[in-house]
């Protein structure tokens, strides 16, 4: 080196442009991704072009993306939360349980998302009060709140919901735009702004990568995670009053395994499982791929059991290949 | 230069190398780490690596131990080129290193940890326990110890640690052992144990590179040294051939000031008082008043309460019962985030788990509690951060590519140098430093210590929780000792001698 160290330093902001690091994120690839598979579903079926067909489309993945936000926001901070199923089916038993008592819709939509907030403060209390680690406590209620819709429900069905209801999860605010889908879209920008533009996101990634150093930089790491868990149960009740609707009744299996493709959908969109790193528009791309590649199976006639198949394959692979791709980045770099 | 040069073909043939690296180089992204670097370690010597944080000498162990891969350049053991791809092909070559914080397994067994990999098995392919705890006494006292080998390693200090690295060294029959600032946590008596060690290891025909920020050890056991300076060798030779002086100014590539450049300061009213504190493990009934100006040093053996008494102070942990006072008014402080916005800060010891957020930015680093300011009503300007960064890193002299570099791939010394601007780009009234110059080299340290005057000097309030007695003693306007969670002694400059401090943080009564 010539310069010496006696010689004050000139330190740039950063050495990349805003494109060079756009060019090289795991966000760009996903968007690739998406493209091949919006145009494979073209040209593998007539129909997929068909503007309510798209619209369709996008009921296989809204109600978990409304999720897969605030859980990405969970994971980033280190912590998982695999309760958010059981919630969703835990909101939709109280909601059930309110029709039968003759309670209307705008009874029944605050009931879905206190029960929401509720399950996520309990969550939330068990985790940062207690110090227990999240995976453990979540895996508990989630068998709880699932538990408790069995005992309430036993194996019959709410059904009977107010033709008001049905439009959350049937209705479209314009044209082909359901509620559903420009809920995700609205969520879709809050999330990205609270997470990448806000002092709150900024201190979520910091609790992700060091804990201890964020707690001793006068981050509040408790309140914090508490807001994130309070965030996973509130949009679980929110989904729940989509699903609910949309489906038109209750019963105890609703939404059963949902927690591990919100889990995937995360993964997808590029966040560390191990916290720390990861984007909201990673995410909303990875719920367009699993939609389009649901709905492509459903119009291609793929019977269930692929699918399924499928779904395993595009855990472990989700798993795989950020870890793949930093390691290519990294030899990129050096 | 020439007179290095020479005396390398005097030593060269004399004897033949144990491991001999030629022209190698390394780069990061934005950074040359190491440039065409050479140097050769000789059996039964000990070769002393020095250089200030950032020189390289961390990147030449891992390159050695087959952590990072050079760019160019080759390695030779015994005459035959080698490559190191990963950290079991270096072990196998012989070279092994015992680093600052072991890299041992804590519920395993002593015995386990010396042979972890070469496990000796009986007939059934079962471990061979009782070879194995024999096999592992034999090396334990070879490496002169004489615990027991079936004890858990979590139940051992830290130098007792290091004898178990170095019995795991000797295990494999290493020829090469690095020692990465082997002393940097040891107290006196350890380190003389330590000195013993390398002596043994020596006799035995080890070759050894021993990295060290501490002068007067480096002349007590070195026999040769190579000194580095922004990733080139800058000079090597014979330790009986050279000086203290000379030796600093290769590093710096300048001679150093003063080595304490305390100023005069005009000590104010009382800042911060504390009264009565006290927890009901760590320490009992601190007192002490802070005035504006003033450096206040916090004296003690490892262990005498005095981090977590700072700790508490801030909120991280609660006092059972204790006042604060900040200019007049009492305080209560449950957190960090209430501390920092009083005006209290705590740059913590160790780095890597309480300090720097590794994985986020320099930058982000830098403005992490400072972000209520620089953000608009909740929302991020990075424009206001990148200038406060920049600000205060610059007061710091800090190396690197940029600011949206990740502050994991920074030196020791430089992250340090992150850790105490983000501190500082609060504004604090009163600063805690707690060991702030552990581990970091001579232009570091007395680059922290001229800008900790400097604070002082501005009216800043500065406690200095530190282990070195030449630094307490160079710094403080008036220190404090602490014994086992108690003030064992108050001193002011004009009456400091080493001696009272040993004999109040020992606990040892003055002769009548």
């Amino acid at each position: 080196m010539a310069e010496t160290h006696l010689t004050p330093r000139h330190i740039p902001d950063r050495l990349e442009g805003r494109g060079a690091r756009l060019l090289k994120s795991w966000e760009s690839l996903l968007l690739v991704v998406a493209c091949l598979i919006f145009l494979g579903n073209s040209l593998a079926s007539p129909y997929f072009l068909d503007p309510w067909n798209l619209s369709d489309a996008t009921f296989n993945f809204t109600e978990k993306a409304i999720i897969a936000f605030a859980m990405a926001l969970v994971i980033i901070s280190g912590e998982i939360d695999l309760s958010v199923a059981s919630i969703i089916a835990l909101a939709s038993t109280a909601m059930g349980y309110a029709v039968q008592l003759g309670f209307d819709t705008p009874v029944l939509v605050a009931i879905g998302l206190a029960v929401g907030l509720v399950c996520g403060a309990i969550n939330g209390l068990l985790i940062t009060g207690l110090g227990l680690p999240s995976i453990v406590v979540t895996i508990g209620t989630m068998s709880l709140f699932r538990g408790l819709s069995f005992i309430i429900l036993g194996d019959q069905a709410f059904t009977g919901y107010p033709d008001s209801f049905s439009w959350f999860g049937q209705g479209y605010v314009w044209w082909v735009f359901s509620f559903e889908f420009t809920l995700f879209v609205i969520l879709a920008v809050v999330y990205a702004i609270v997470l990448h533009k806000t002092n709150f996101g900024r201190a979520v990634y910091a609790i992700g990568n060091n804990q201890t150093a964020a707690l001793f930089s006068g981050i509040r790491v408790a309140r914090i995670k508490f807001i994130l868990f309070l965030l996973t149960g509130l949009m679980a009740g929110l989904a729940s009053i989509c699903l609910t609707s949309r489906l038109g009744s209750t019963r105890p299996s609703i939404a059963l395994g949902w927690e591990l493709e919100v889990v995937t959908m995360v993964v997808l969109g590029g966040v560390n499982i191990l916290g720390g790193s990861g984007t909201i528009p990673g995410v909303v791309l990875a719920a367009l791929i699993m939609g389009m590649v649901t709905f492509g199976f459903g119009l291609l006639n793929v019977p269930g059991i692929v699918m399924s198949i499928f779904i395993g394959l595009l855990l472990i692979s989700v798993i795989a290949l950020p870890i793949l791709w930093r390691r290519a980045r990294r030899r990129l770099q050096h | 230069m020439v007179d290095c040069l020479l005396l390398q073909d005097k030593l060269t043939s004399r004897m033949k190398p144990a491991i001999t690296l030629e022209g190698i180089s390394k780069s990061f992204p934005g950074v040359k780490a190491l440039s065409d670097v050479s140097l050769s370690l000789y059996p039964g010597s000990v070769t002393a690596l020095v250089g200030e944080n950032g020189a390289g000498k961390s990147t030449l162990v891992k390159i050695l131990t087959g952590i990072y891969q050079p760019d160019g350049g080759t390695i030779h053991v015994a005459d035959q080129e080698v490559r190191f791809p990963t950290a079991l092909a270096a072990a196998r070559a012989g070279v092994t290193a015992i680093h600052q914080e072991t890299v041992l397994f804590d519920d395993l067994s002593v015995a386990e940890n010396i042979f972890l990999g070469h496990t000796p098995r009986n007939r059934f392919g079962f471990i061979d326990w009782k070879r194995l705890n024999a096999d592992a006494r034999a090396l334990l006292s070879r490496a002169g110890a004489d615990f027991d080998p079936t004890i858990r390693l979590r139940d051992l200090g830290i130098a007792k640690k290091h004898l178990v690295a170095i019995a795991r060294a000797l295990s494999i029959d290493a020829q090469v052992v690095i020692m990465d600032e082997p002393t940097a946590a040891l107290s006196h008596k350890e380190i003389h144990e330590l000195y013993a060690l390398v002596e043994r290891l020596k006799a035995e025909g080890k070759a050894i590179l021993f990295i060290s920020h501490k002068f007067d050890e480096i002349f007590r056991i070195a026999d040769r040294y190579t000194v580095f300076r922004d990733g080139t060798m800058v000079g090597e030779g014979l330790i009986a051939d050279v000086s203290q002086d000379a030796l600093v100014r290769l590093m710096v590539g300048r001679a150093v000031g003063s080595v304490y450049p305390k100023k005069e300061v005009a000590i104010g009213a009382p800042v911060l008082t504390v009264s009565g504190y006290r927890h009901p493990t760590e320490f009992e009934d601190v007192n002490f008043e802070l005035r504006r100006g003033e450096i206040l040093g916090f004296y003690g053996l490892v262990g005498a309460g005095r981090s977590e008494f700072m700790q508490s102070l801030i909120g991280v942990t609660r006092p059972s019962a204790g006042a604060v006072r900040l200019d007049g008014q009492v305080l209560v402080i449950r957190s960090p985030a209430e501390a920092i916005r009083s005006g209290i800060v705590y740059v913590p010891e160790e780095r890597g788990r309480q300090g720097a957020i590794i994985g986020l930015p320099i930058f982000q680093n830098v403005t992490l509690p400072s972000l209520s300011r620089t953000s608009r009503s909740g929302f991020l300007q990075l424009a206001n951060e990148f200038a406060l960064a920049r600000e205060y890193t610059s007061r710091l002299d800090l190396r690197a590519a940029s600011l949206d570099q990740d502050v994991g791939t920074l030196s020791g010394g430089n992250q340090q140098k992150v850790v105490i601007a983000k501190w500082l780009a609060t504004k604090p009234k009163v600063i805690i430093l707690d060991e702030p110059t552990k581990g970091i080299d001579i232009g570091s340290k007395a680059a922290v210590h001229a800008f900790m005057s400097e604070l002082a000097a501005q009216g800043l309030s500065v406690i200095m929780v530190s282990s070195e007695i030449p630094e307490i003693m160079g710094m403080s306007d008036r220190v404090i000792v602490m014994r086992e969670g108690r003030i064992a002694g108050r001193f002011d400059r004009a009456e400091l001698t080493a001696e009272k401090l040993v004999r109040a943080a020992a606990g040892i009564q003055e002769a009548a």
